[in-house]
């Protein structure tokens, strides 16, 4: 009895406010949008029995799916969202490997302050981090400042509202999700084998590719969909940093929703994210069921 | 062999200044006397003051704390319990789907999230506000402290529980007596995790949020879409400062808790 408690208090709240929700989701994405309160229709009416069931099913359709593919804007923001992700993710792992390195190589009374270091940030709000940035990168910010005053430009350089913000908003937010799995594994490694390839002759940039690289292997894959995964729906970076030239998928949503009010639209936009990203999370998955396996 | 080469202190040295450049010109500006933002004019708290006066921030401030405080208790209470499911319950049908809708707000988009609560709430005919994000921050709060909880289960002796058992606890007992003190360290980093979760939301409570419930992020939000401005360069330092406080005394206090820990252990061996 107390088990049955146990399992169906946290089961049923799941239910109801996530499952069902998504459910709802799936719904409007097949209905029509109308000029009503709810604005779509059909709405499920079970006062008018098996006639309002099938009047509900008879409603449904994938009109809004098929809207997606005729207009440029909704396969341009997929396909837009899926590259920056791939290359901001590929940015974040270049700043944070070197990190992550050079946190592993640390004296073991340093580590404890280099780990809080890093994970400070995570616990600060992500909107105030990602609006420090606004100050920095606009044409009269202190960016362009400390460039002019060095000489180095002559003209303040456009980088707020480009792609280009969004990527260094995206490798600044995220760098904690990169930097903790790889120093995870490379904590973990055995120096000795390093110090055998050396006595065998290797130099230490070919023993770094051959030995080190393999055995973060894991940690670096977990990273890279950490970042990944999110970053594909990402919204408040894309606003703030990147501008009217930034298209991303997140973004897409948000506006359909709120500016357009269309509901089935913006419904079917959530569908097809939640499918695109499906991939990855398996792949992840895998991943860390694989670590796990190692760990034994 | 673990060494400590030139490159490996420039990369730490200049990843660390990255990570906290842009933090640090957020506070000297909030400290800046000038409305221009990008102009340094001499030092001043006068932000500090004209925050403080704006009662709609201040409301803002306190509709955001009532509502992590109450989303991260509930979610403490409902995650710790799916915990137990996921770890000790054992088989059970539908249980597959369980651990799915655990895990699946992890990596849910939250514009995803947000969407699907809000076209339920209208759904059902329940009017927006604190009390809806208060159940929205709650269901994807409690599958993050649903992960750190099982994370300490999975290593937690079953002996001890059933020892509690044998010598005559009722199984809550054994719960309160036992088990509970042993995970209460991830129990806590779990509410924490919670409560700075709901404190920083900003999508979902976008979308769940009523007219008259607007949370501090909502209210960052719409100010920073005009641009950079002096006072909220003095409420994200005062955020920070927070934070960094909060951040410095758990680790503190937890070094200390495994220090004593380990003092006892040594004891224990000697007695």
């Amino acid at each position: 009895m107390r088990r049955f408690a146990l399992i169906a208090l946290p089961y049923a709240w799941l239910l109801a406010l996530f499952l069902v929700p998504f459910i709802i989701v799936l719904k409007i994405s097949l209905s029509d949008i109308d000029l009503a309160i709810p604005p779509y229709t059909p709405t499920l009416d079970f006062s008018e029995g098996w006639a309002g069931i099938k009047a509900f099913f008879r409603g449904l359709d994938f009109e809004n799916f098929v809207f997606l593919t005729t207009d440029d804007l909704y396969w341009k923001a997929y396909i837009s969202s899926l590259k920056i992700a791939l290359i901001a993710t590929a940015l974040t792992l270049l700043v944070g490997y070197p990190i992550a390195y050079g946190m592993a190589n640390a004296p073991d009374h340093w580590r404890p302050t280099l780990m809080m270091l890093v994970i400070l940030p995570f616990w600060t709000s992500f909107l105030i981090r990602v609006y420090s940035w606004m100050g920095i990168l606009s044409t009269e910010g202190y960016l362009n400042q400390f460039l002019l005053g060095l000489g180095l430009i002559s003209e303040p350089l456009t980088i707020l509202n480009t792609p280009t913000a969004v990527y260094i908003g995206i490798v600044y937010t995220y760098l904690p999700f990169m930097i903790l799995p790889i120093y995870s594994a490379l904590e973990r490694m055995d120096g000795s084998l390093l110090e055998a390839a050396e006595d065998l002759g290797c130099s230490r940039l070919k023993a770094f590719w051959l030995i080190t690289v393999p055995l973060s292997k894991t940690g670096i894959i977990a990273g890279c969909f950490l970042v990944f995964i999110p970053t594909i729906g990402e919204f408040v970076i894309p606003s703030l940093l990147g501008g009217s030239q930034t298209l991303m998928i997140g973004k897409v949503l948000w506006e359909e929703f709120f500016n357009n009010r269309d509901w089935p639209v913006a419904g079917a936009v959530a569908v097809v994210l939640l499918l695109i990203l499906i991939i990855p999370i398996v792949l992840f998955q895998r991943n860390e069921q694989k670590q796990r396996e190692l760990e034994g | 062999m673990r060494r400590l080469t030139w490159f490996n202190v420039t990369s730490l040295s200049l990843g660390f200044a990255f990570l906290y450049l842009p933090m640090l010109i957020l506070i000297t500006y909030s400290f800046n006397s000038s409305k221009l933002v990008t102009v340094w004019a001499g030092f001043s708290t006068k932000w500090y003051g004209e925050l403080l006066q704006n009662e709609a921030f201040l409301d803002a401030a306190w509709v955001t704390v009532q509502v992590a405080v109450v989303s991260s208790s509930i979610a403490t209470v409902l995650g710790t319990m799916a915990a137990l499911v996921l770890v000790r319950a054992g088989r059970f049908p539908g249980r597959t789907l369980f651990s799915g809708m655990v895990y699946a707000p992890l990596v849910m988009p939250e514009v995803i999230t947000g969407l699907s609560l809000l076209l339920l709430f209208i759904g059902i005919g329940l009017d927006r506000g604190i009390f809806t994000i208060i159940l929205a921050h709650t269901t994807f709060s409690m599958c993050f402290v649903s992960v750190v909880v099982s994370s300490r289960l999975v290593t937690f002796d079953d002996s001890l529980e059933e020892a509690a058992l044998d010598l005559g606890c009722s199984s809550f007992q054994a719960f309160r007596l036992v088990t509970l003190p042993i995970i209460a360290p991830a129990v806590i980093s779990g509410w924490l995790l919670a409560f700075t979760l709901s404190l920083d939301d900003l999508v979902i409570a976008s979308f769940t949020a009523g007219p008259s419930s607007t949370t501090l992020p909502i209210k960052i939000w719409s100010a920073v879409r005009l641009g950079v401005s002096p006072e909220i360069n003095a409420l994200s330092t005062i955020m920070i400062a927070i934070v960094a406080v909060g951040v410095i005394t758990a680790s503190l206090i937890t070094k200390r808790a495994s220090l004593r820990q380990q003092a006892d252990e040594r004891a224990a061996v000697h007695a």
